[in-house]
């Protein structure tokens, strides 16, 4: 695999924090254009960590990271088309909806009758045109969510870092916004690296599963979802669904035991 | 809403007509000296008699409360923000903004007075020294309680120092701005009079401890009365309008001032 062409290219990047603690031990991954990576482990695998040297809020401390061939932090054009997801809203309090999705234009300096366009059709992808000149504490958990997707979305980019966005919302929210997601995917034709510890979401989301494990943090093995179903409600309950399901999750089991021994 | 906000003004109220109203029966039934304790009525008519004195005062006490408090948010912002660019000039100087508001400021009054030749400054100065430290503790509390993936979005997004401190910081940092506005404004009033009681024995100025004084020489206990009055109907006000100035600023978003949901 070439690297100049996929999106994603990680080289024996590692995460050591000066106390000594191995966050993430030396991890290869590549991503090419256009698929959906998700990280799967339990808290401590080193999967935000992992996320975050992608986005350049974090640098490794050995390895390499490249994100359209450039470095996260020395690229200048491939910057913008990186969008980041936190496990929160983390929308600012003090401004409207349109606002807060106007945010990364503003900064960008784009001008207002451009940028308020590109906040309107950030919206409507969401479904939240109406809710422009809300307060975000008037929107329930989800709906700030997706006003935090549409303001990831609104510089229009290429690739979106999610951190285990839906974590924090009950089950029927999280499935609707998963088929939003998907479908957002699809008809732009991003690129996803997404966190989770769902094993469902994994498998219900991505076409590659990256499993990890914690203590120290590391890769366990990848596992491409192809199911030969559309992915929709049946999906979710098929013989299919459940066969990959038991696969993540005695890979995740098989890593813990192996630490148990370890420690004993 | 309306009728909590009603109650909100009506409670407070029925307590001050009752204890007035104990206050003057017990007066008038045991037949106190106005010497000792003037009866509520007496002090309302002191404080329409004497109005022309009363009130003068009241405009010098209050001119030297909100210059401090001026001077207060204007200096404390600025230390605040000083603080926060860099961890060197906070480790250096916050301890003597704490000596601030440690020293009393009757045992530096004094001091001030000698070395301010205009008494109205030295007055502000000292009053001042009263109402900075909660401007300065709460402003770099604020400026340094953003939230972590805001900051980490306008990193991503490569905003400029400057758009981070007037996008992110600096609202970030108004609700505790506000909490410290609202402490430090009664603070400057009892700044203002404690000053005044120190500098008015050297005969300067005219507010209102000084004719507390002067009232308290000549044993016109009705006139003492009538000014404190006005003292406390300051301070009530200050802080209520501080309140509002708080509602307005940050009533649309922010917990503390917004009662629905």
């Amino acid at each position: 695999m070439n690297s100049e062409a996929s999106a994603v290219a990680v080289q024996s990047a590692e995460k050591t924090y000066p106390n000594g603690t191995h966050a993430l031990l030396p991890v290869n991954l590549t991503v090419q254009q256009g698929e959906f990576v998700t990280l799967l482990g339990p808290s401590g695998c080193g999967k935000s960590t992992l996320l975050n040297m992608v986005a350049g809020l974090l640098e490794p401390s050995a390895g390499r990271i490249s994100v359209w061939g450039e470095s996260p932090n020395a690229q200048s054009q491939a910057k913008q088309r990186l969008s980041f997801v936190f496990q929160e809203a983390t929308l600012m309090p003090w401004a409207r909806v349109g606002a807060n999705v106007r945010l990364p234009l503003d900064l960008q300096g784009i001008n207002r009758a451009d940028a308020d366009q590109r906040v309107g059709n950030a919206l409507k992808l969401v479904g939240l045109e109406k809710f422009a000149e809300s307060y975000p504490r008037e929107l329930s958990g989800g709906m700030q969510m997706r006003a935090s997707i549409a303001r990831s979305l609104v510089t229009d980019p290429s690739l979106l870092l999610m951190d285990e966005p839906f974590g924090a919302l009950d089950e029927i929210t999280r499935n609707r916004l998963d088929d939003e997601l998907l479908s957002l995917w699809r008809s732009k034709g991003l690129t996803v690296i997404f966190v989770t510890h769902s094993i469902h979401e994994a498998v219900y989301l991505s076409s590659r599963v990256v499993v990890m494990a914690a203590r120290p943090g590391r890769v366990i093995e990848e596992v491409a979802i192809t199911p030969t179903v559309a992915r929709d409600d049946a999906f979710r309950v098929s013989t299919e669904f459940a066969g990959y399901a038991k696969q993540l999750q005695d890979s995740l089991l098989r890593a813990s035991v192996n630490v148990d021994e370890a420690l004993a | 809403m309306t009728r909590d906000q009603g109650q909100r003004l009506l409670l407070p109220l029925f307590v001050a007509l009752v204890i007035v109203g104990l206050w003057q029966w017990w007066v008038t039934a045991y037949d106190i000296p106005q010497f000792l304790v003037p009866s509520p009525l007496v002090v309302a008519q002191t404080l329409v008699m004497d109005w022309s004195l009363l009130g003068a005062a009241l405009l010098v006490t209050l001119k030297v409360t909100f210059l401090a408090l001026f001077c207060s948010v204007l200096l404390g912002v600025t230390i605040a923000f000083a603080f926060v660019q860099s961890k060197w000039i906070e480790t250096a100087f916050f301890p003597y903004a704490v000596l601030l508001q440690v020293t009393p400021i009757v045992a530096i009054a004094p001091l001030i007075i000698i070395w301010v030749k205009s008494p109205t400054a030295s007055l502000v100065i000292c009053a001042t020294l009263v109402a900075l430290f909660p401007i300065i503790a709460n402003t770099t509390l604020g400026l340094r309680s953003v939230n972590r993936g805001l900051q980490s979005l306008f990193k991503m997004n490569r905003a400029t120092r400057w758009q981070t401190l007037v996008r992110l910081r600096i609202p970030s940092a108004l609700p505790y701005f506000f909490g410290g506005l609202r402490i430090s404004s009664g603070l400057a009033l009892i700044g203002a009079v404690v000053a005044e009681f120190v500098a008015g024995t050297g005969g300067t100025g005219t507010g209102l401890a000084y004719q507390i004084l002067q009232a308290g020489y000549q044993l016109n206990i009705p006139r003492m009365f009538a000014a404190l009055v006005l003292i406390t109907l300051t301070g009530v006000t200050l802080f209520a309008l501080m309140g509002a100035l708080s509602k307005w600023a940050l009533g649309s978003w922010h917990e503390s001032e917004t009662n629905s949901i």
